[in-house]
């Protein structure tokens, strides 16, 4: 379980994270929903060690991971997907997938986890000599994810894997993320599209300018109203 | 299967390398220095030199993505370090004519009175080893505070340093060791590397620079492809995302850094070897734009697209495009027009040219191998378009 206890952040001069507490239980989805600025990625570029904390403890399974380098925190099994994809755009699918894997020293392994990814992308198969930048944005999103599960993950964050990315496509990624977390993979899900996010989470919770604000089930939050009002468009009255 | 594939090309461009070297030695024979031809050595003794410039700064500029303007100051420090360690001991202090040499030791020599003929290409390989590592080294002392800055601010840096690394070289108080602003000279060059069979000498004088180049481009490509090569990659695609796939930044940097710098060392020494003295004067940050244009032409990211680049600029500058600046050019004589001078404004419009047409360089960023696979296809494809 990865938890998160009394975390303050500084991102740049400003408090991005003040005080936060949360928790990702083994094998569920959880989710961290908010609007633009609440701190969301923060959160996340905290615990795979790419910012530093001000004060507070991040633990998965009781082990300390605030102050280790992002290398160690992969080796714990958690691996993090960045905002807007970021594929390497002039590696092909396959060079990509295998510099996800680039902390793994077993071949075989990797060279069986280059066949899962492709079973859960045939996509990616189809396509995998070709360059990362060629590809659609969905498919891109896809070998992002791809990449990331490279490292054969016990923890994969995603950070808005549905950005900038038409209706339909958001709704084979969720379906693909539901897949990987039913294949074992705990996942914290970053999402401005709340509606998508609420429906597959186990668990939600709301992040407001560095503060935790609501938390519930996902079906709980779907039916507040007030997140209703604040994230999914429902009118005022 | 897909290993078969690669043992097959592997097996095709060790062949076609081999094969190479050979022709180079029988060049070497054929042609006899006052034949016109003799251009043709000259291009491929100073071409495979600045080839292997080329590719090393390809390496830090095309594949890791940092551009940095050093790389004359890296040459400088490895045909320095050559020619120091390399001067017999009876040439010393006629080179030396205004300070004491401190160095004392020519490795050609040692290695050459101890075993001969063969020592004395150890004891060069020794010199040009330590000129590589020399470089090295300068450039893991300069990569520590230059790698943390980004794009046009190292250009700048590094430039700053090469310029430095000059300076110092020239510097009268250091004359023991560089002999100041005077030339290194009499050191192994490699018109000296003759082989005697009976009656019969073979000159190697082309065959040592571009055997140096061969070996050491053959180890960037194998770096380039090793999961080094592709975490390198990775960083100049997307240093937010290589980071969260755990590719350390830094150590990343400075490994390319320090490599491309070593290559860069062995190929000053090269130059030297080629040139047979060593000055540093010659190293002006003129050189490092030469060889940014060599391999922007031949696209940067593109291993044998530098080597293409190089090679062209070293044929057009030194031989086909000479007549420009002395009267005679393609059988036109107008001494009024083709005087000194005019090459260059040939040349520059020539680069413009190419440039126009192929925005990504000669190459792009794809190997001759695949640009002759794709020529293949497109001429099966339009045999395929005629019978139909």
């Amino acid at each position: 379980m990865l938890k998160i206890k009394d975390l303050h952040v500084s991102y740049g001069g400003i408090k991005a994270l003040r005080g936060i507490d949360l928790e990702v239980p083994e094998g569920k989805i959880v989710t961290l929903i908010g609007a633009n600025g609440a701190g969301k990625s923060t959160m996340l570029r905290t615990i795979s060690g790419l910012v530093k904390a001000d004060s507070g403890s991040i633990t998965y399974n009781d082990k300390e991971l605030l102050g280790l380098p992002i290398n160690k925190v992969l080796e714990e099994g958690i691996a993090h997907a960045p905002e807007g994809r970021r594929v390497f755009a002039n590696l092909t699918v396959l060079e990509n997938l295998k510099a996800g894997a680039y902390l793994r020293k077993d071949k075989e392994g990797i060279q069986k986890d280059i066949r899962w990814v492709y079973d859960l992308f045939p996509r990616l198969e189809e396509r995998h000599w070709q360059l990362a930048g060629t590809l659609s944005g969905g498919e891109q999103q896809m070998l992002a994810v791809g990449r990331a599960l490279m490292s054969r993950p016990k923890v994969l964050m995603m950070d808005e894997p549905s950005l900038g990315l038409a209706p339909l496509v958001v709704q084979d990624i969720f379906s693909i993320i539901k897949t990987i977390n039913d294949q074992g993979v705990t996942v914290l899900l970053i999402e401005q599209n709340a509606n998508m996010a609420l429906k597959i989470a186990d668990y939600a919770y709301v992040l407001e300018t560095g503060n935790i604000t609501k938390q519930g089930t996902g079906a709980e939050l779907l039916a507040d109203e007030s997140i209703k009002e604040a994230y999914l468009g429902k009118k005022k009255n | 299967m897909l290993n078969k594939k690669d043992n097959k090309k592997s097996f095709i461009s060790f062949v076609l390398v081999a094969l190479f070297l050979v022709l180079v030695i029988v060049l070497d024979q054929v042609i006899k220095p006052t034949d016109k031809m003799s251009m043709l050595l000259t291009v491929l003794q100073k071409g495979s030199v600045y080839a292997l410039a080329a590719v090393s700064m390809n390496l830090l500029n095309g594949f890791t993505g940092l551009f940095s303007l050093g790389h004359a100051g890296f040459m400088l420090v490895g045909a320095y370090t050559y020619a120091i360690f390399s001067i017999p001991a009876a040439a010393r202090d006629t080179v030396y004519q205004y300070y004491d040499a401190v160095i004392r030791i020519s490795f050609p020599e040692v290695f050459g009175n101890a075993m001969g003929g063969f020592g004395t290409v150890l004891g060069v390989t020794l010199s040009v080893i330590m000129a590589g590592l020399a470089a090295a080294l300068l450039a893991f002392l300069i990569g520590l505070p230059v790698l943390r800055l980004k794009s046009d601010y190292l250009a700048i840096a590094t430039l700053g340093f090469a310029e430095i690394i000059r300076a110092v070289f020239q510097w009268s108080k250091l004359g023991p060791v560089t002999n100041g602003s005077n030339l290194l000279k009499s050191f192994t060059r490699t018109s000296s590397f003759r082989l005697t069979i009976g009656d019969t000498t073979i000159t190697l004088a082309t065959f040592v620079p571009v055997l140096i180049a061969t070996i050491s481009i053959i180890v960037i490509v194998l770096l380039v492809n090793s999961t080094y090569g592709r975490a390198f990659k990775a960083i100049r695609d997307d240093e937010v995302a290589a980071e969260a796939m755990g590719i350390g930044l830094a150590k990343h940097k400075m490994i390319s850094f320090v490599i491309s710098s070593f290559f860069a060392g062995v190929s000053g020494a090269t130059m030297a070897m080629v040139l047979s003295i060593a000055q540093a004067s010659n190293f002006k940050a003129a050189m490092t734009y030469e060889i940014l244009l060599m391999v922007v032409l031949g696209g940067i990211g593109s291993i044998t697209g530098s080597i293409i680049g190089s090679l062209l600029f070293v044929a057009s500058s030194e031989w086909w495009l000479r007549g420009l600046d002395s009267g005679t050019f393609l059988g036109i004589n107008a001494p009024t027009i083709f005087r000194n001078g005019f090459r260059l404004v040939v040349f520059s419009v020539i680069i413009m040219i190419v440039v126009l047409f192929f925005r990504k360089g000669i190459m792009g960023d794809r190997e001759l191998p695949e640009v002759i696979a794709g020529w293949k296809r497109k001429i099966a494809k339009k045999k395929e378009v005629a019978s139909k």
